[in-house]
C-alpha cells in the first residue's frame, strides 16, 4: 500500500497498533482542512504491528496528548521533503482538557467553565488522577 | 499565595510547628488573643455544619480577629450561579483569609487557585477535611503522648470517610504505625488509598469486618458515621448505617488507655452511655480542633504578610 510522502508536514511514527483512532481524535485533526492519512497495522521489524499517522501540514500538535496515548511513538517533521527534526516524547506530568472527569461529586461536574487537568500519579501505570477530586483517569 | 487544601500540603515539621503553636495556646492564652487583631475570616459554607464553622468562627475571635460569615448556598451569589472562582475572588477583597466548605470535591483547590489570600479547605464533599485530620492529630498527642507506635483502629464508612483518609496520610508519615481497618464489605477503604499510602510506605494494616475481635489491640479507635450524604441510594443507607455500634459491654476487652475518637456528629455509632468513660476523647477533640485552627490560621496569616 502506498501513502505519498510529505513535503512539509507532521508524522508520528511508530504508534503503538490500535492507537491512532485515539491520537486522531484527542489530537481533532478532524478539524483540519489538510490532508491526514492514518495508516493502520503496517508491518514493523520493531514492533510488529504500528500505526502511523501523516499530516500535510506543519503545524503545532499537542506532545502532551501524543505522550499520554503512547510515549514510545516518534515526531517527524518534514520540510521540504526532508526530515528537518525528531521530537521526543516522555509521559507528560500534567493533562489540560485531554480527559474528562467523570465523578459526579467533582466542582468540574457543575462549573462548566472549569479546565479539566489531569496529574501523573504513578509513572509505571502510567496512573492520573484528577487534581480536584483524586479519580482515577477512565476509572 | 499559600492555601491548605490537603493535609499533605503541611510536611511533618509543619505540622510539628503546629501542634506545638496549639499546646502553647492551650497553655498561655493571653499571649494570642490580640494576635489577629484587625484581620478577617470569611467563612464560606455552602453546606450544612455546626461544628467546623463554629470552630473556626471561634478560634478567629480568641485571637482577636473579626470574621464574615456566609452559610448555606442558597442566600449567597452561589445561588445566582456565581462560580466558585468568582466567590474567591470577591472575598479576597473582603478579608484576608478564608475558610471553605463546599459540597463538590476539589471546590477548595477552585477557590484557592483564584483567591488573592490564603484558603482553608474546611471540607470538600467526601474529599479532603484538613482541619478535622488537626484535631485528630492534636488528640492523640495530648492523649497518647506521641505518635510512633502506636496501633489505630478506624471504624464505620471507611469508604466515603474522607476523615479517615486525611488521618491515614498524616499518619503514615509517622513510625512504627499499624493500622486495624473495620468496614462492612460495601464501604472498605477505597484501593488507591491502600496502594498509595499503605503499601506504598509499607505500614501494616488488617482489613475486617470484626470490630471486636481487634479491640484489645488498638491503642486508638477512631469511629465514623456512615453518612446519609454521601449515598445515592437510600436504600443502601439504611441497611449499613447501624453496622457497628460502640457500646460500654463491647469495651470491656479494650485497653484501658483506649482513645476514642469520632469526628462529629454522631448518629448512634457510639452510645452516650460511653461519654463518660475516661477513654471517651470526642468531645476533647472538639476543643482541640479549634486550638488547631487558631494555629493554621495564624501560621497562613504570618505567611501571607510577608
Amino acid at each position: 500500500m502506498n501513502i505519498d510522502s510529505i513535503q512539509n508536514g507532521i508524522v508520528i511514527d511508530h504508534i503503538k497498533a490500535g492507537s491512532a483512532m485515539v491520537l486522531y481524535d484527542l489530537l481533532h485533526l478532524d478539524t483540519l482542512d489538510v490532508s491526514v492519512a492514518i495508516i493502520k497495522n503496517v508491518n514493523s521489524r520493531k514492533m510488529g504491528k504500528k500505526d502511523i499517522i501523516k499530516i500535510d501540514a506543519d503545524i503545532p500538535v499537542d506532545l502532551d496528548v501524543i505522550g499520554y496515548v503512547d510515549p514510545d511513538a516518534t515526531i517527524n517533521v518534514i520540510k521540504n521533503g526532508v526530515l528537518a527534526e525528531k521530537k521526543s516524547l516522555s509521559l507528560p506530568q500534567t493533562l489540560t482538557n485531554v480527559l474528562r472527569c467523570k465523578n459526579p461529586r467533582c466542582i468540574t461536574s457543575c462549573e462548566q467553565e472549569l479546565p479539566h487537568v489531569f496529574r501523573l500519579t504513578d509513572e509505571k501505570t502510567k496512573q492520573y488522577r484528577c487534581i480536584y477530586c483524586e479519580t482515577k483517569a477512565n476509572g | 499565595m499559600r492555601s491548605v487544601i490537603d493535609i499533605l500540603d503541611l510536611s511533618v515539621e509543619e505540622l510539628d510547628e503546629l501542634l506545638a503553636v496549639a499546646q502553647d495556646i492551650i497553655d498561655n492564652p493571653e499571649k494570642y488573643q490580640n494576635a489577629c487583631a484587625h484581620k478577617k475570616l470569611a467563612t464560606l459554607f455552602f453546606e450544612p455544619s455546626t461544628r467546623t464553622r463554629l470552630s473556626f468562627e471561634a478560634a478567629m475571635y480568641e485571637l482577636g480577629g473579626n470574621v464574615l460569615s456566609v452559610t448555606g448556598g442558597n442566600t449567597s451569589s452561589v445561588a445566582k450561579g456565581e462560580s466558585v472562582a468568582d466567590t474567591a475572588k470577591t472575598v479576597s477583597c473582603y478579608a484576608d483569609i478564608i475558610a471553605m466548605r463546599h459540597p463538590k470535591e476539589g471546590a477548595a483547590l477552585v477557590a484557592a487557585n483564584n483567591a488573592s489570600i490564603p484558603v482553608i479547605n474546611a471540607g470538600d464533599g467526601g474529599h479532603c477535611h484538613p482541619t478535622q485530620t488537626l484535631a485528630d492529630l492534636l488528640t492523640i498527642k495530648r492523649e497518647k503522648g506521641g505518635f510512633d507506635g502506636l496501633t489505630i483502629g478506624l471504624c464505620g464508612d471507611l469508604k466515603f470517610g474522607r476523615t479517615v483518609h486525611s488521618l491515614i496520610n498524616a499518619m503514615s508519615r509517622y513510625r512504627d504505625i499499624r493500622f486495624i481497618l473495620v468496614s462492612p464489605e460495601e464501604l472498605k477503604l477505597p484501593s488507591y488509598v491502600k496502594n498509595e499510602t499503605l503499601k506504598k510506605y509499607g505500614l501494616p494494616y488488617v482489613q475486617t469486618n470484626d470490630l471486636l475481635e481487634h479491640l484489645p489491640e488498638m491503642d486508638v479507635l477512631y469511629m465514623t458515621r456512615v453518612q446519609r450524604e454521601r449515598f445515592f441510594n437510600e436504600e443502601d443507607y439504611l441497611r449499613l448505617k447501624d453496622t457497628y455500634v460502640l457500646t460500654p459491654d463491647k469495651l470491656k476487652t479494650a485497653k484501658s488507655d483506649l482513645c476514642i475518637m469520632h469526628p462529629l456528629p454522631r448518629v448512634n455509632e457510639i452510645s452516650v452511655a460511653i461519654d463518660n468513660d475516661p477513654r471517651a476523647c470526642y468531645f476533647k477533640q472538639v476543643l482541640n480542633g479549634k486550638y488547631m485552627r487558631m494555629a493554621l490560621i495564624l501560621k497562613l496569616l504570618k505567611e501571607a504578610a510577608v
